[in-house]
């Protein structure tokens, strides 16, 4: 059988050494009305031959189109080297590194990667990563709860302008331990924050507010403002990031007075395949003072017997596996292999790699908006900054102009229909430095002859 | 080991260097940014500065430190830490697949869609349960969404005392941790002598505020749980469900199911039981089963058959699911490759993971005890990993279950998982799986024999160990203390 490599003298003499006369004596302790005879419902094996040729049928059948689709999950391109090596053996089939010493690679590993993304951050301690970039929200609400010596409110503002899935997220997950969160609405002109909606918030005991920079719709907010209008209010501020976008945009570290409290966001964008959304990975960061309070594994350098320098995870009196039902969360395995890979992707492009893929995409979401800008019945849904995510607005229902759109090849965003209702007919767009001038040319095409074919309908 | 110290990636920086064949070319066309100065980054971050070939060379030598199942015998307890076949990971990496944006409609993701599909559908099957949803991103993950939608059940039905998680002091801390996110209690119960659940106990911490029990098995003790029908019995009884904690499924793969023991609701840890990758940590895949009562409350996506095709099924299929878990579909990637790991094993293969993992921990355990080793739970069988107490050793020689794993390590063997379970004092849990031979199995039985002898003749061996790896024993103390997270640049250190 497969994986397995036991000989028929192999089994024969280890059951002897045991003093059992079949394998099958070494279940006797199961009752035996419990007991099953075989998985008939799971096929036939199939050879790795086999398996390959189903598996490339599979894919072929999903094919490669042309895809504008952001909304949280990034196409960029992805150095050869960062997965050549993620996927050595070394990186791929070891654990969690409870064993310091046969570990360090992995150790070291992450200390470099707490370290670039404290930095990218502009913040002073990272973990080693949470799950994704909607529960990486959920988890630095609770962590907030802990964090925050006076308010007991347990009420968190959580703007319209954050991710719709990472909003629900964090219903699903810190909902049972009574977290509230409450809705913030955007100002329908600039898709931003409501500014004059938080007064309704004065004087109120809140825990933390959530603030994403670029938001949802790709539009900037205006962080420093919104920084400081909480902080005044003695609420801590959550920064949701894109970690792309921080090479250029000014670090949440740096906003307002005194620099957001902790910092959240998707990992994706380093280097991580979009796979159909996962395996992804969530980071947090935050500043010294909290780092007690923070969920996840954290790795710290060390000196050994002889005085060498080492790494080993740390604080770890956190954590579940010490603290069982006190622990900060029950994260305990999470994105190992995914943080490996974002490690390697910051340092193949550096700093100045990181900016180039920030500035190009940027430049080339405005390219993007200036072609479709050119289609008729198609506006831009709000003006002013943005990253590389727009909103646009279409004079026909979204849905039947992406099925004419996928069948010339092309996904032409993400039908807001769902989450924004209140906008009308309007689509989500992004490009990235992965997108040509000839590929703008085939969606602003595309999305024209769509909307001529429904208006015809 | 080849490689024995590598510098910081940040000491191999020099200001101009970089990888440049990854920069995106200059675009004289781009329009201008719309990005103002105000809110613009003012100072690059402390990302490295290095030719391409610098960066390979240190992330090649960075993995040649660590131990793992590619380079080394891994019989981490509880873990399962076996051969992860390199066809999952060359098929699951097709670039279709990875290319895939989660949010591009089902119709363009059929094949993706049909692998999700048939894994629900066998995992269904190899555990007994009603409906699956492959959502959660680690077995933690599923465990939260276990409690949750037994909290979410027993609402529905306006039964809003019960608030109580009733776990048996063995359990993984993960167990209690997750019972506390739930916003549940947690109430610990004993095992008895040969570790089985005390059924007196439990009876006593059943009523009704018990909304359920959180139980692995073959438990974390590694044997098998013989009372499971009559603790069925009891909390269902008392209007509580059962919670299966599957990071020991690899146990009884083909042999029992959780669904045939009375229990409602369970996770599968993919990265132990169906080889997907650990990752130094990472990404996992803990996918939830449950049965028929619990499935409106599955967490949201859950893949369906839609006429001819499939789609993933969301809150409006689903109105009293307990939510969204992960901002996509979860852990997509690893799921493609359980998947084909899963088809490659097939019924028959499948059925003989448990039987195979199983002799090799009873032949382990029957050679070390005939070595003088004492065992945990002396009069059960093995499941797929069993217990080694040093007790006796820490008592007469001074040496802990610590200093005998550091010295395994430079035999060139993993340690087995130390002092977990906590109720069995100077433990080792030793869990070989059964993709290990017999010569590897007797080389770490020969070890550990060698290492016995070395207790008793020089323990000095034993207590400086490792004394092969590229660090000795590190300070933990001092790392909790002087905390150092972050590297940071020389002259910052000096000015601050």
């Amino acid at each position: 059988m497969p994986f397995v490599p036991h000989t028929e003298a192999d089994v024969r003499e280890m059951l002897a050494a045991i003093g059992a006369p079949t394998i099958e004596a070494l279940f006797d302790e199961i009752p035996p009305q419990l007991r099953i005879q075989g998985l008939e419902g799971i096929p036939t094996a199939l050879s790795e031959m086999e398996i390959g040729r189903l598996m490339s049928e599979r894919a072929r059948q999903d094919g490669r189109p042309l895809c504008f689709i952001g909304a949280g999950a990034y196409e960029h391109h992805i150095p050869s080297a960062v997965w050549a090596i993620t996927t050595r053996g070394e990186f791929y089939s070891a654990y969690t590194p409870y064993q310091a010493e046969a570990s360090q690679g992995t150790l070291q590993l992450i200390y470099e990667y707490q370290s670039m993304m404290a930095s990218l951050t502009g913040m002073e301690v990272s973990n080693a990563s949470l799950y994704d970039g909607g529960s990486s929200v959920a988890e630095a609400a609770l962590m907030a709860v802990r964090a925050h010596r006076k308010s007991r409110s347990l009420r968190i503002l959580m703007p319209t302008t954050v991710h719709p899935n990472y909003r629900k997220v964090s219903i699903t997950t810190a909902g049972n331990q009574g977290l509230r969160f409450e809705t913030v609405p955007y100002a329908r002109d600039t898709g931003c924050i409501d500014a004059a909606a938080l007064a309704a918030f004065d004087g109120e005991d809140i825990t933390a507010m959530v603030i994403q920079q670029p938001n949802f719709f790709g539009r900037l907010e205006d962080v420093d403002a919104l920084t400081d209008w909480a902080h005044a209010r003695g609420i801590f501020v959550i920064a949701v990031v894109n970690p792309t976008s921080l090479a250029i945009l000014k670090p949440p570290g740096e906003w307002g007075t005194k620099g957001a409290d902790i910092v959240v966001g998707e990992g994706q964008p380093l280097g991580v395949p979009l796979s159909s959304g996962g395996p992804y990975f969530g980071f947090l960061t935050t500043r010294m003072e909290y780092v007690r309070s923070m969920p996840g594994r954290i790795v710290g350098r060390t000196l050994d017997l002889e005085g060498r320098e080492g790494f080993t995870l740390t604080l770890q009196a956190r954590e579940q596996h010490i603290r069982r039902g006190k622990a900060t969360s029950n994260i305990c395995t999470n994105q190992g292999l995914l943080m490996t890979a974002a490690t390697i992707y910051m340092t193949l492009v550096g700093p100045v790699g990181l900016a180039r893929v920030a500035e190009a995409s940027a430049a080339r979401t405005s390219e993007l908006l200036a072609a479709l800008g050119r289609v008729p019945g198609v506006r831009l849904a709000f003006d002013g900054p943005r990253f590389h995510e727009a909103v646009i607005c279409l004079d026909r229902p979204v849905a039947p102009v992406l099925r004419q759109m996928e069948a010339a090849g092309v996904l032409g965003g993400l039908d807001l229909a769902g989450d924004y209702p209140e906008l009308g007919p309007a689509l989500l767009v992004c490009a990235t430095e992965t997108k040509t001038s000839a590929d703008i040319e085939r969606f602003a095409t595309a999305l024209g002859s769509a909307l001529k074919a429904v208006r015809a309908a | 080991m080849s490689a024995r110290r590598e510098k910081l990636i940040f000491e191999h920086s020099r200001p101009g260097r970089g990888a440049t064949a990854q920069w995106p070319g200059p675009n004289p066309d781009a329009a201008p940014s719309t990005v103002p100065a105000a809110l613009r980054r003012r100072s690059a971050p402390l990302l490295p500065e290095v030719s391409e070939l610098e960066a390979v060379r240190h992330f090649t030598r960075l993995s040649q430190l660590n131990f793992s199942i590619d380079t080394h015998f891994y019989p981490l307890g509880s873990c399962t830490m076996k051969y992860n076949p390199k066809a999952c990971n060359q098929y699951a990496m097709l670039p279709e697949f990875l290319g895939r944006h989660p949010l591009a409609p089902d119709s363009q993701g059929q094949g993706f869609l049909t692998c999700m599909f048939e894994l629900q559908e066998m995992l269904k099957e190899v555990t007994g349960m009603r409906a699956v949803s492959l959502n959660p991103m680690a077995g933690a993950h599923g465990e939260f969404a276990g409690v949750a939608m037994i909290r979410a059940y027993h609402r529905a039905r306006g039964d809003l005392a019960r608030n109580e998680i009733i776990v048996p002091e063995a359990a993984h801390g993960t167990n209690p941790a997750t019972a506390t996110m739930c916003g549940c209690v947690v109430r610990e119960i004993p095992v008895d002598a040969e570790g089985d659940v005390d059924l007196v106990a439990l009876a006593a911490a059943v009523g009704p505020n018990t909304a359920g029990i959180m139980l692995t098995n073959p438990s974390t003790l590694g044997v098998f749980e013989r009372k499971i029908p009559e603790v069925a019995r009891i909390v269902h009884e008392a209007g509580g469900l059962l919670y299966y904690d599957g990071a020991n499924l690899n146990a009884i793969l083909g042999k029992v199911r959780p669904g045939d023991m009375g229990f409602d609701v369970i996770h599968m840890n993919l990265h132990k039981t169906f080889s997907t990758p650990h990752g130094g940590g990472g990404p996992g895949a803990g996918a939830v089963g449950v049965s028929q009562r619990l499935q409106p409350f599955l967490p949201i996506p859950v893949v369906g058959r839609d006429g001819d095709g499939y789609r993933w099924l969301s809150e409006a299929d689903m109105p009293q699911s307990i939510g969204r878990l992960s901002a996509f579909m979860g852990n997509a990637g690893v799921l493609l490759r359980a998947y084909i790991y899963m088809r490659m094993l097939g019924h028959e293969g499948m059925s003989r993971v448990g039987e195979f993992a199983t002799l090799n921990a009873n032949y382990v355990m029957a050679r070390l005890r005939a070595a003088g080793f004492d065992l945990g739970y002396p009069t059960r069988r093995a499941s797929h990993e069993f217990i080694v107490t040093l007790r006796r050793q820490a008592k007469e020689l001074n040496v802990t279950a610590m200093d005998f794993a550091k010295r395994l390590l430079d035999f060139g063997f993993h340690a087995p998982t130390t002092y977990f379970p906590l109720l069995v004092p100077e433990c080792l849990l030793i869990e070989p799986t059964e993709t290990e031979s017999r010569e590897t199995l007797d080389a770490f039985i020969e070890a550990m024999i060698t290492i016995l002898a070395e207790a008793n003749e020089d323990a000095q061996k034993l207590k400086g160990a490792p004394w092969t790896m590229p660090v000795r024993r590190l300070d933990d103390v001092r790392a909790a203390k002087q905390l150092d997270l972050a590297w940071k640049p020389p002259t910052a250190t000096l000015s601050g």
